[in-house]
C-alpha cells in the first residue's frame, strides 16, 4: 500500500509555495500529512505534486489574544493543547483536542490542516463551526477569509481553492457568562466518533439566554444546531434539556454508514446533546462564579 | 531498493537517526517507515498497517512519538530521529523500558513492541510516574494482538521505577 509517484515541492517561504500551487493546478498541500497520507497511501488520491509546507517555519505558532486564538498552519494539535494561553482563552478548543485520535497523531497532525481536510467526522471543524471562526486562505492573487459557516461545502470538501493555503485558523474567546463542553462516542478511545457534541451555554445571571452545539460525525458535513428554543423560561431543569435533544434531532439528519446506523445515531444524539448542553451549562456557572469572587 | 519504475524522480534528503547522518535519494512517496527500513537497513521498525492505526511503526520525531508510515522521508530533513535501534544503552545492553518489558513479559510475538517502545520511552520523559490510567492512555494508540495489554501496562510501570 504505497502511494502513486507525485513530484514534490518543499518551499522555503509562503511566497515561493504560492507560486508552486498557482502554477500546479493539481497540486496538494502537505502539512502534518495525517489524513492525506493515508489518503495517497490507499490511492483514494493521486495528485500529480504535493506541495510540503513543513519547511515554512513561520507557519508554526499558536497566539492569543483578547478576541481569540490565532493558529497557524504549521502548529500541530499537540502545540495548541499544551498552549496554556490558548487553552484559557477558549477551553473549547483544547478540551476537544484531546480527542483527535491519538497523542502520536496530534504530534504530527495540524489543527489548520484538520479544519481544511473537512471531515464531518472530525472535532476541528465542527469546533470551529460552533465557535463562529474563520480561516484565512491565501494565494499568489490576495488573502481572504473564509467564515466557518462558509466554508464546508460538501462530505471532505472546503471552499478553499486550488491555489489557496489556509494559513490560519482564529478560534473566537470564550464569551463572559459561557460555558463550553464536549464529548463523542466512538468504538475505541482515539478512533473517529460516531457521534460527537460540543456546546456552547451563554448565561445572564442565572438565566440561560442562548443554547447552541455543534455535531460532527451525524451529517455529511459539521452541523451547528440552536437550541435556545428548546429553554424558553431560560433554567436547563425539568424536560428542558429533553427539548434541546428534541430540537436537535428535528434539525439534523443523521447518516448511516458501516460503523453506526441512523436509528442509533440519533440515539447518541439525544444522549450527548443532554450530556454535553449539561456540562456546557455547569462550566458556565462555575466561571461565573469564579468571576464573583 | 529498486524502483520498478527507474524513470522516477529522486529527492535528495539529509535524515539524522539515532545520531548518525544519512544523505539519501528517494522518490518523493517513500514512506519514512520505508526509507528507515530498506534504505538505512534500520529493520527495527516495524509496519503495520501502514495507514496511522497500528502504532507499529512509531519513532520519534525530535523526541516526540510519530507514525513513520505517515510522514515522507523527504518530509523530514533537518528532523532527530530515534528509532528503536537507537533505545539501547551505548553498550549495547537493553535501556530502561526495553528492560522492563522483558521483565514484565510485555511482549509475545513481538511485532508491535519497537512501537510500544518508541511511545513509552517518550511518555515517560513527558510524565516519569504514570498511574495505571494514564500508563494505558499513554499506549492507547499502539495496537497489540497477543498480550492483553495487561503485561504491556505493568511494563509501562516497571519502566517508570528503571528510567
Amino acid at each position: 500500500m504505497k502511494p502513486a509517484p507525485f513530484e514534490f515541492a518543499r518551499p522555503a517561504s509562503l511566497a515561493e509555495a504560492l507560486e508552486v500551487l498557482a502554477a500546479n493546478p493539481d497540486a496538494k498541500v502537505l502539512a502534518g500529512g495525517q489524513s492525506l497520507v493515508p489518503l495517497l497511501s490507499m490511492r483514494l488520491a493521486s495528485p500529480r505534486m504535493v506541495v510540503d509546507i513543513n519547511g515554512i517555519s513561520e507557519l508554526a505558532y499558536v497566539r492569543s489574544d483578547d478576541d481569540g486564538v490565532h493558529v497557524g498552519a504549521l502548529a500541530r494539535h499537540a502545540d495548541v493543547e499544551s498552549d496554556a494561553d490558548a487553552c484559557r482563552t477558549q477551553p473549547l478548543l483544547c478540551i476537544a483536542l484531546r480527542q483527535v485520535a491519538h497523542q502520536t497523531v496530534r504530534n504530527r497532525g495540524t489543527t489548520v490542516g484538520s479544519i481544511v481536510h473537512a471531515d464531518a467526522a472530525a472535532e476541528m471543524p465542527a469546533v470551529l463551526s460552533l465557535l463562529g471562526g474563520r480561516v484565512t486562505a491565501v494565494s499568489s492573487s490576495g488573502s481572504r477569509d473564509v467564515a466557518a459557516a462558509d466554508l464546508y461545502v460538501g462530505p471532505m470538501e472546503s471552499a478553499l481553492r486550488h491555489d489557496e493555503i489556509a494559513v490560519e485558523a482564529f478560534f473566537p474567546a470564550i464569551a463572559e457568562q459561557s460555558g463550553v463542553a464536549f464529548d463523542e462516542v466512538s468504538r475505541r478511545r482515539g478512533d473517529y466518533a460516531l457521534c460527537g457534541v460540543a456546546a456552547l451555554v451563554q448565561l445572564s445571571g442565572a438565566q440561560v439566554v442562548s443554547v447552541r452545539a455543534g455535531y460532527l460525525a451525524v451529517c455529511e458535513v459539521p452541523t451547528v444546531v440552536d437550541l435556545t428554543a428548546g429553554v424558553p423560561d431560560g433554567s436547563l431543569a425539568g424536560r428542558n434539556l429533553d427539548d434541546a435533544a428534541d430540537l436537535a434531532l428535528a434539525a439534523l439528519d443523521p447518516v448511516t454508514d458501516i460503523h453506526a446506523t441512523a436509528a442509533y445515531r440519533r440515539q447518541l444524539v439525544r444522549a450527548l446533546t443532554r450530556r454535553v448542553v449539561a456540562a456546557a451549562h455547569q462550566h458556565g456557572l462555575a466561571r461565573a462564579g469564579e468571576g464573583a469572587r | 531498493m529498486t524502483e520498478p519504475g527507474s524513470d522516477e524522480t529522486r529527492y535528495d534528503v539529509r535524515l539524522t537517526v539515532n545520531g548518525a547522518v544519512h544523505d539519501l535519494a528517494v522518490p518523493a512517496r517513500r514512506l519514512l517507515s520505508d526509507a528507515l527500513r530498506h534504505d538505512l537497513g534500520l529493520t527495527g521498525t516495524h509496519v503495520g498497517c501502514e495507514h496511522g492505526v497500528c502504532g507499529a511503526c512509531t519513532v520519534l520525531l525530535d523526541g516526540r512519538p510519530v507514525r513513520s508510515c505517515l510522514i515522507f522521508a523527504v518530509s523530514a530533513p533537518g528532523c532527530e530521529i530515534t528509532t528503536v535501534e537507537g533505545l539501547a544503552r551505548p553498550d549495547g545492553s537493553l535501556g530502561p523500558v526495553q528492560q522492563a518489558f522483558k521483565e514484565c513479559h510485555g511482549l509475545q510475538c513481538g511485532f508491535c513492541t519497537p512501537g510500544f517502545l518508541t511511545t513509552v520511552t517518550a511518555g515517560l520523559a513527558d510524565n516519569p510516574s504514570p498511574t495505571v490510567e494514564e500508563a494505558r492512555e499513554m499506549v492507547g494508540g499502539n495496537l497489540c494482538r497477543c498480550t492483553g495489554y495487561q503485561n504491556i501496562v505493568a511494563a509501562v510501570l516497571r519502566a517508570a521505577e528503571l528510567t
